[in-house]
């Protein structure tokens, strides 16, 4: 019989319950107050009393409330028919809500249950499978996604029938499998997986080695993400942390792009959903909105459902993964996931870590970066979830607890810098700064040379040498003066200029300057590569100053025309005649 | 708060604090408001038959055998269009001399907006000041603070904004006000003739300081009867948020709370949040757009309450005093406001996106130039033109005196360029050089 219990102390959203039964850590329960049942999590145990933080709001609630255990984790609901929601942190389906506003104790269903799905099967009667095997597939939205054996199958099940080719509601039957004891298991579309817990239905997670493309030439050039890989994004307010995170998502060669927005502003998230459903991914050329799930707990969503957002985001990612595709999750902001856990750990009146955040925070945030991954799957198939997440350091400041600790853990690392977006050097990625451990993976330098050429990386890294060195000079002219450095001083300093304002920056919103594909990328990294590796000779500081402006306007007027049409040449062979005419 | 008949009376306080007083109290629901010695106080902690009252005056002076009595309800406003023109306390009683305003009883604090019922906010709001108008654009259902020190004049500036936004009501949360700036408010709203289109709840420094939690729920509770009810346009002045979360960080040190960064408490992201985000365009075509005021310490947005607010509002505006000018500027480097790009060269003409970027970086250059005049280099014939383009600027349009519509900023940006710079030191795109360059 199901545990039940009753209110015997309210501090905000920690409710203590006296339970007459057996409560297990992280069970979910629900308590009945007002009419209203409010869904909550265990999140402590002390002898018959149970401390439950509640997802929603607890005005009004009283002592002798009644609450009753589910006995189960918090878990989502998987099947076909996710692509294109708008879920909560909680996974209710936000388009189901009735009313403008939201009203507590309101839970939506996930799916949608008289929808038909065209069901081809891809096992046959008599196959052995395991847990998350793929039993056939449905098309949604112009992907194959695969209905898998439950997750939860322990050992090898053998299918004893399996539907045949038709139109199927997800919970009609589509395969009975039995068990290694015997037991036939009923197999619908829908499963049921925990989210905080890590799925490793998968045999193999290799060094990832992929690059994926954004079309962001400040992430593809400089510092490359690879499918599966980790990336997260620090920056000030204002510094545009939410500009690139929807540059990536809407560019990003994905199959589907999850998008967890945790506790950030609701109108970014109207931003996506308006915008979504009338872009194109560049890639398919279908709509946007088609491979996108966005998650929602906007910071004035309820904050305890603020954690369970990031991983309800996760554990969907996970399922598509097993799917064998390519996933990108992204996380705007982590930071309030983490505050989230301090405000809780201050309620439960734990000692404090670091600037108040609970003692775990290291261990929370690896593991969460963790699940991300390339894998081959048990079917030898790959899919990844390659997560990128932002990070809103308090004042700006570096060196936080949840800016330090990411940086432990996710490999690739965009420091968004005040200072860029003072003068408007957009996307504010400090080059210097910032760094892709990939760049230095052998299997990511052979991926590369066998897809774009042999000295890709040598090129990119010269570049790099030459911002700092650019850098450098730009600091002693600061302190000695134009006229107090050499005028090839000047020259190497303009050279890099070049590099930031044609390769680094790039305007966002500008229709083609938004999206860079890799192969324009590669031009430009050559012209700049060429234009950089030529020797100047100028009399003057100020002939250089002059010189390199109206190259860079060139430069910034060819990143603005289509690729390869007339005006795109035409700016290139300017380009190219200057630096011949310039050379010594 | 009268006592009513069938009200059970408590009179047996068993612990008071400087803020908090607890009892043996039964059926008390959480968040209640509740009377004590007279005074209001809240329900912030349930222990099976304890209960913790937040007295929101302060406990000076309560006796442990004070009268306490529950109201069985959390903080409530009564609604109606009776609401306009006039002025009310923390409390929502009126403090203007009229009666009790009669309408539907709603608890303040209510629930978010649906995300997905929300619509795009695209309607520009137009103030004249080009350092907003053209670099920072405000749209309704915008949320955006104004950063200033204290001695700056942003309730003036505020006024002004509030007056020339046409919106068909204005909704006044003052808290921790100086009673001049209260009065200064008053009369600018009545001599523009705007009075009935304003509704204030007013905390001034004369009364305490954690009474001020209350008005901002106040203020939008009021808001969104306006903007949801009547589908109107409904501008919110919160002013000044730093005093808000001053009283939070009161509240919570006398509550025993573990305190983060600047002794603030570490909620006080969530409490913001909750407050800005009441900001939405609605779908039936109503708008509740807020314009607050973050008050700095020596211009330091690193401090907990700026930096929190930067990440939870739609930008920011900066006031600076320039000293080239002599005039208070909007500051382009610091301001921002990120829902520009939803009405600049969509709502206003194509060329104010990249024109508006175009003279902010020119601008910058003028900074670098004027720190190298500081160390005593050389200047180049551009560092010269660039120094004396930023003056002419921010004369003509960073200052907050200026009023000028959107076209004719434009305009007198590309006729500061022309002064100044060749068409090929700009970095605009050709097309836009080649139409509306200034020969």
């Amino acid at each position: 019989m199901a545990t039940k219990g009753r209110v015997v102390g309210v501090i905000s959203n920690i409710v203590t319950i006296e339970a007459d039964g057996p409560v297990a850590q992280n069970e979910i329960c629900y308590i009945t107050t007002g009419g209203d049942r409010l869904m909550a999590e265990v999140i402590k145990v002390a002898g018959r009393e149970a401390y439950v933080q509640v997802f929603e709001s607890t005005r009004g609630m009283k002592v002798g409330a009644e609450a009753e255990f589910t006995g189960r984790p918090l878990e989502v609901t998987l099947g076909p028919g996710m692509l294109s929601k708008n879920y909560d942190g909680l996974q209710n389906d936000l388009d189901k809500m009735e009313g403008v506003f939201l009203r507590r104790g309101q839970y939506t269903d996930p799916l949608d249950r008289d929808r038909k799905w065209h069901f081809v099967p891809l096992a046959k009667a008599g196959d052995s499978v395991e847990g998350s095997a793929w039993l056939g597939e449905v098309e949604e939205n112009h992907q194959k996604l695969k209905i898998m054996a439950p997750i939860a199958l322990r050992g090898t099940a053998t299918v004893k029938t399996i539907a045949a080719e038709g139109d199927y509601t997800c919970d009609e039957t589509i395969a009975v499998l039995t068990a290694e004891d015997g037991e036939d298991i009923r197999v619908t579309m829908v499963q049921k997986w925990p989210v905080k817990t890590a799925m490793t239905n998968y045999r193999e997670k290799p060094r990832p080695f992929k690059l994926l493309e954004t079309g962001v030439r400040t992430i593809d050039t400089m510092n490359p993400i690879v499918e599966g890989g980790t990336g997260f994004i620090p920056g000030p307010f204002g510094t545009g942390k939410t500009v690139l995170q929807h540059a990536i998502s809407k560019q990003a060669e994905a199959d589907i792009v999850i998008i967890a927005a945790c506790g950030e502003r609701a109108n970014e998230v109207v931003e996506v959903f308006t915008e979504f459903p009338e872009l194109v991914d560049p890639h398919t050329g279908r709509k946007l909105m088609e491979r996108t799930i966005i998650v929602a707990n906007t910071s004035n969503m309820p904050v305890a459902a603020r954690e369970a957002s990031v991983y309800t985001a996760m554990t969907l990612a996970e399922y598509y993964r097993s799917m064998g595709l390519r996933v990108l999750l992204m996380a705007d902001s982590t930071s309030r996931w983490a505050q989230a856990l301090r405000e809780m750990s201050n309620r439960m009146e734990e000692l404090p870590g670091p600037d108040a955040f609970p003692m775990d925070l290291s261990a929370i945030i690896s593991n969460f970066y963790g699940r991300a991954g390339y894998v081959y799957l048990n079917n030898g198939a790959t899919g990844s979830i390659t997560f990128i997440g932002t990070v809103s350091p308090a004042g700006g400041n570096l060196k936080e607890p949840v800016t330090e600790n990411t940086k432990k853990v996710a490999r690739c690392f965009y420091a968004l810098e005040q200072e860029r977006a003072d003068r408007k050097r957009y996307p504010a990625v400090n080059p210097i700064d910032s760094y892709s451990k990939y760049l230095e993976y052998p299997e990511f330098e052979a991926y590369i040379t066998k897809h774009i050429g042999p000295d890709w990386t040598a090129k990119v890294n010269e570049l790099k040498t030459r911002l700092l060195r650019g850098k450098e000079i730009a600091e002693q002219i600061n302190i000695l003066g134009d006229d107090g450095v050499p005028v090839d001083y000047h020259v190497t300093f303009w050279k890099s200029e070049v590099i930031d304002y044609v390769v680094l920056q790039q305007d966002a919103f500008d229709e083609v300057d938004a999206v860079t594909p890799l192969e324009r990328q590669e031009d430009i990294l050559d012209l700049v590569t060429e234009i950089c590796r030529a020797d100047y000779s100028f009399d003057t500081f100020l002939e250089v100053t002059d010189w390199f402006k109206r190259l860079i306007n060139l430069c910034k007027q060819m990143n603005y025309s289509a690729y390869k049409g007339a005006e795109f040449e035409d700016y290139k062979r300017q380009i190219r005649a200057m630096v011949a005419e310039k050379q010594s | 708060m009268a006592t009513k008949a069938f009200q059970r009376v408590y009179t047996k306080i068993s612990q008071i604090t400087k803020a908090t007083c607890t009892l043996k109290a039964t059926g008390v629901g959480a968040d209640e408001l509740a009377v004590v010695d007279g005074r209001l106080a809240q329900v912030v902690k349930i222990a099976r038959d304890e209960v913790t009252l937040q007295v929101f005056e302060g406990t000076g002076g309560i006796p442990t055998d004070a009268e306490v009595v529950f109201t069985g309800k959390a903080p409530t406003l009564k609604v109606g269009d009776q609401l306009a023109g006039r002025f009310f306390d923390a409390y929502g009683h009126p403090i203007d001399g009229g009666p009790d305003p009669e309408g539907k009883e709603v608890e303040i604090g209510g629930p978010s907006v649906n995300p997905v019922r929300r619509k795009q906010p695209s309607e520009l709001i137009a103030t004249g000041i080009a350092g907003i108008d053209l670099n920072n654009t405000l749209v309704s259902g915008q949320k955006i603070p104004f950063f200033a020190d204290p001695d700056q004049p942003f309730n003036q500036v505020m006024a002004m904004v509030a007056l020339r936004a046409r919106a068909d009501k204005i909704v006044l949360g003052g808290m921790g006000m100086t009673n001049d700036d209260y009065l200064y408010f008053k009369n600018v709203f009545s001599n523009a003739g705007a009075l009935d289109r304003i509704v204030s709840f007013v905390n001034t420094t004369e009364d305490p300081a954690v009474e001020r939690l209350l008005v901002p729920d106040m203020a939008l509770t009021a808001a969104e009867y306006f903007a949801v009810e009547k589908n109107e346009k409904v501008l919110v002045l919160l002013t000044d948020m730093t005093s808000y979360a001053d009283s939070l960080a009161i509240v919570s040190n006398r509550m025993d709370q573990i305190p983060s960064k600047d002794s603030m408490p570490g909620s006080l992201y969530s409490d913001l949040a909750k407050i800005y985000e009441k900001a939405a365009q609605f779908p039936s075509g109503g708008s509740i757009t807020i314009i607050a005021v973050t008050t700095l310490s020596g211009g330091d947005i690193t401090h907990a309450v700026p930096d929190n607010t930067g990440y939870i509002t739609e930008g920011q505006l900066f006031l600076r005093r320039d000293s080239d000018i002599g005039k208070v500027v909007v500051d382009p480097f610091r301001s921002l406001s990120r829902l520009k790009q939803l009405v600049a060269g969509k709502k206003t003409r194509r060329d104010h996106p990249q024109l508006m970027n175009a003279a902010v970086r020119l601008y910058a250059d003028a900074a670098n130039a004027k720190t190298k005049l500081e160390n005593g280099f050389d200047l180049t014939d551009y560092d010269n033109r660039a120094l004396a383009f930023a003056k002419d600027y921010a004369d003509k349009l960073l200052a907050i005196d200026v009023n000028l519509d959107t076209t004719e900023m434009l305009d007198v940006t590309w006729a500061l360029l022309a002064k100044y710079f060749k068409p090929e030191e700009v970095n605009i795109k050709k097309e836009l050089v080649d139409e509306y360059w200034t020969k």
